[in-house]
């Protein structure tokens, strides 16, 4: 069978409406629905907040230390991955790694620290469907779960993603074998010992992109990688303030 | 076609200054919290206003947002705020009322 070459002419794609590249263009309209979703539950949350005078202050002074470092945590991590995009540019690979590496460290201690005031509040007898306040405001629970657990999970992705960025094939048995110890170290009550299985998840879907598509992530993979992580970071400086600094008692 | 190398013009010290501003305004949000001279409504509105400049760092700097061209920054950035406008038309008035009504 005769194989028909086609010629593409030069100019015959009109540039981009946006100057940019199209990979780039879907991660902002991504990021532009997805803040639709952190927009409502924000809404929700701060809706809840005023109309209810009675609203409780869970958060003591060590509660809010330990989410100031979370947010220095993401704050730090945004900078790394901002150093990553620009040894990117250079084509500095050692240092693209390394920033990444750096940029997943950050994100997985705003994980562990955000899952151990997670075991905290619950042990204090609040859960998504309850809470010590259940009386007067029964919704607290229920929101606040949603609101920080919706954005632990987009963190979680969003180290998934970079590790995939940056380890590429090398990624997954480290994934697997956190996932698997995870999974052994969580009492089996827990929240975390079901949850984990994100991880694992996680996994699957990285196999699937990385061995049907395999390829060399270049500098705008890298780009498109960041403005994901910079708008988890983005997300928290509003969580941060609404959920915690206006529930505070010192 | 838009070339990543050219679109970052900006130096390893200003994403540095950047990141220093944020943490520094996180400090004033903590600060606030601990001091409590505010009303819950005001802390709020103070609160929203300080996210707002945190969140116009992040994606103007990191985001690189003001590297884009004018289109592309002013679709983005007046869509998401006109979905963000009619939710706070329909939400904030009713949460206003339940407090002039008061909590059964």
């Amino acid at each position: 069978m005769a194989t028909v070459q086609h010629a593409v002419p030069p100019d015959v794609y009109e540039p981009s409406l946006f100057g940019t590249y199209s990979k780039k263009i879907g991660m902002w309209l991504f990021l532009a629905s997805d803040s639709l979703t952190f927009g409502a539950l924000l809404f929700a949350y701060s809706y809840n907040r005023i109309a209810n005078p009675a609203w409780p202050t869970p958060f003591h002074k060590e509660s809010i230390a330990n989410a100031t470092v979370m947010t220095a945590c993401l704050l730090s991590s945004s900078l790394t991955m901002v150093l990553a995009v620009l040894a990117a540019n250079r084509g500095d690979k050692p240092w693209i790694r390394n920033w990444l590496l750096a940029t997943m460290f950050f994100g997985a201690a705003f994980t562990v620290l955000h899952a151990m005031e997670w075991t905290k509040l619950m042990g204090e007898g609040m859960v998504p469907s309850s809470n010590p306040w259940a009386a007067t405001v029964p919704q607290f629970g229920g929101t606040f779960f949603t609101l920080t657990g919706m954005h632990m999970l987009h963190v979680t992705i969003g180290i998934i993603y970079l590790g995939v960025v940056a380890l590429r094939k090398k990624f997954l048995p480290i994934l697997l074998g956190l996932w698997l110890v995870g999974w052994l170290a969580t009492p089996a009550k827990s929240v975390f010992h079901i949850g984990i299985h994100v991880l694992l998840i996680g996994a699957v879907v990285a196999a699937v992109v990385l061995f049907l598509k395999p390829k060399d992530y270049d500098a705008h993979d890298v780009e498109v990688s960041g403005l994901y992580w910079h708008f988890v970071d983005l997300v928290w400086m509003f969580i941060f303030p609404l959920v915690y600094l206006m529930s505070t008692k010192v | 076609m838009h070339d990543v190398s050219t679109a970052h013009a900006e130096s390893k010290m200003l994403y540095f200054w950047v990141w220093a501003g944020l943490i520094f305004l996180t400090g004033v949000e903590v600060m606030l919290a601990y001091e409590q001279v505010l009303q819950p409504v005001r802390m709020l509105e103070v609160l929203l206003v300080l996210s707002v400049v945190k969140a116009a760092l992040i994606t103007l700097y990191f985001m690189h947002l003001k590297s884009e061209l004018a289109r592309m920054r002013w679709l983005l950035i007046v869509s998401v705020m006109a979905c963000f406008a009619l939710m706070w038309i329909f939400f904030f008035p009713d949460a206003e009322r339940i407090l002039r009504l008061g909590v059964q």
